[in-house]
């Protein structure tokens, strides 16, 4: 009897683990005794990381878009058309042209969205990198810049959470590059009671800070724009002038979540080590959607992915798997234009930032070209 | 506190990032004025770090108790 795998999701989870589970059950795609269909939303794949690099132009958007069908094995069926409805009960995602995919095992990847609208006046006052358009518009704005007040401002929750350091060191040498450093001040903010949620990257963080001259201020929950005075509001009461602002979006999962009745805000119950969707054995989830409380970040995803290939591949071949997720992240740090440190850890194990050097980031600029052999499940 | 009706348990033990009062104030964000959320922390620092938040955005702090290897801290969204 054929095994019929669904996989909802093209970003990094769903196409890792697809890729992994093709190569590890090649013999029975070739035998027609497995399955192997990905739903997705868009044809293309896009290298999320890659919009930082966008926003200071050192990376073409062309340069970090790959067609999906490109990445996957041949044997993997693909289909461009959203699923709008996921019917765990009767192990069938319904897409947005009727068409009905029955599954023995589903794997949910189906990410983490911006929601700009949820910050009153967000899109009038403010930037952002975590979009491809959007990045290409900080871009723009600064080239244009010719001095003022940069504030940088953290929604919550919100996925890479070193981006918003990483961007605020390369910041320093971008205005460095171009001259006008002395004409700017740097204004880093941050939702809880440091500068970062990882408490060795946030003691790490703060001399550098105050070397580059960055002022911070933490527990600052931004609340509302008020783009006409280029105001800041926070949960907090206080409020905060710019004249550029640069500010992470909160994020949600993706609205089949919710409309499935699969979870508020559309992350999904995960089981933190077998990363089962709870109450349905046959149901996994990966990368941003899970609810567990980690790093929405592609390490994360890719990580992930590799339990689940692995769990998937030993129930179908062998009735049963032992595979687990320890809860492990990896993260390089871009301090600088020419500097990175690195963090990794895991459920059990703090992270422990590295001193930044050249190497790391040179190893940083290299997987952002290797990341498209991650995808394929080659590295 | 044991008797108070908990709406909404954030279960961050083990969270090294975004961590105990991240998730808290995401939880916070998403939850409807008069939720109970009760938050679930392995960090000592959230003992201190999170009453602080919670009165600083005008919420209410309502208990906070030690369990076996973890804390647990209870507060109620009233606006």
């Amino acid at each position: 009897m054929t095994k019929r795998i669904v996989i909802v999701g093209g970003g990094t989870g769903g196409t890792v683990t697809a890729n992994l589970l093709a190569r590890n059950l090649y013999r029975q795609l070739i035998d027609g005794k497995v399955v192997i269909n990905m739903i997705t939303d868009k044809p293309d794949h896009v290298y999320q990381p890659g919009f930082l690099y966008i926003a200071f132009d050192k990376i073409r958007p062309d340069e970090i878009v790959r067609k999906q069908r490109e990445l996957l094995d041949p044997h993997i069926n693909l289909f461009v058309d959203p699923a709008v409805r996921i019917d765990r009960d009767n192990n069938v995602v319904i897409t947005k042209s009727g068409k009905e995919h029955h599954y023995d095992y589903l794997v949910i990847a189906t990410g983490s969205k911006v929601v700009p609208e949820e910050i009153p006046g967000f899109r009038e006052g403010a930037h952002h990198f975590y979009e491809m358009e959007a990045a290409k518009k900080l871009r723009d704005a600064l080239r244009k810049f010719e001095g003022g007040r940069i504030v940088v401002t953290v929604g919550v929750p919100h996925k890479c959470p070193v981006a918003p350091l990483e961007f605020t060191f390369m910041l320093h040498d971008y205005l460095k590059e171009r001259d006008i450093l002395d004409k700017t001040e740097i204004y880093y903010t941050y939702p809880i009671n440091r500068l970062h949620a990882l408490e060795p990257v946030a003691n790490w963080a703060v001399p550098r800070f105050e070397q580059k001259g960055i002022k911070y201020e933490t527990l600052f929950n931004m609340e509302e724009i008020d783009a006409r005075n280029k105001v800041v509001r926070t949960m907090e009461g206080t409020e905060l002038s710019y004249d550029l602002l640069v500010a992470i979006p909160p994020h949600k999962g993706a609205p089949v979540i919710q409309e499935s009745g699969m979870g508020s805000d559309g992350w999904v119950t995960t089981d933190r080590k077998l990363l089962r969707n709870a109450g349905y054995d046959n149901v996994y989830v990966v990368g941003d959607t899970t609810d567990l409380p980690i790093s929405k970040a592609g390490s994360t995803a890719h990580f992930q992915s590799d339990v689940v290939a692995e769990r998937l591949t030993s129930e179908i071949l062998e009735g049963e798997s032992s595979s687990e997720y320890d809860g492990k992240v990896v993260c390089f740090v871009e301090t600088g234009f020419d500097e990175a440190t690195y963090v990794w850890f895991n459920y059990k194990t703090p992270p422990k930032p590295t001193p930044p050097s050249r190497m790391l980031h040179w190893m940083k600029l290299g997987y952002n070209r290797l990341y498209w052999l991650s995808a394929k499940g080659v590295l | 506190m044991s008797e108070l009706k908990i709406d909404r348990t954030i279960d961050a033990r083990g969270s090294a990032c975004p961590g105990p009062l991240m998730e808290l104030i995401k939880g916070v964000k998403s939850a409807g004025v008069g939720t109970v959320i009760e938050l679930l922390s392995c960090e000592k620092g959230t003992t201190v770090d999170a009453p602080a938040w919670i009165k600083k955005v005008g919420q209410e702090f309502i208990d906070m108790e030690e369990k076996e290897g973890y804390w647990r801290i209870v507060m109620k969204k009233i606006k």
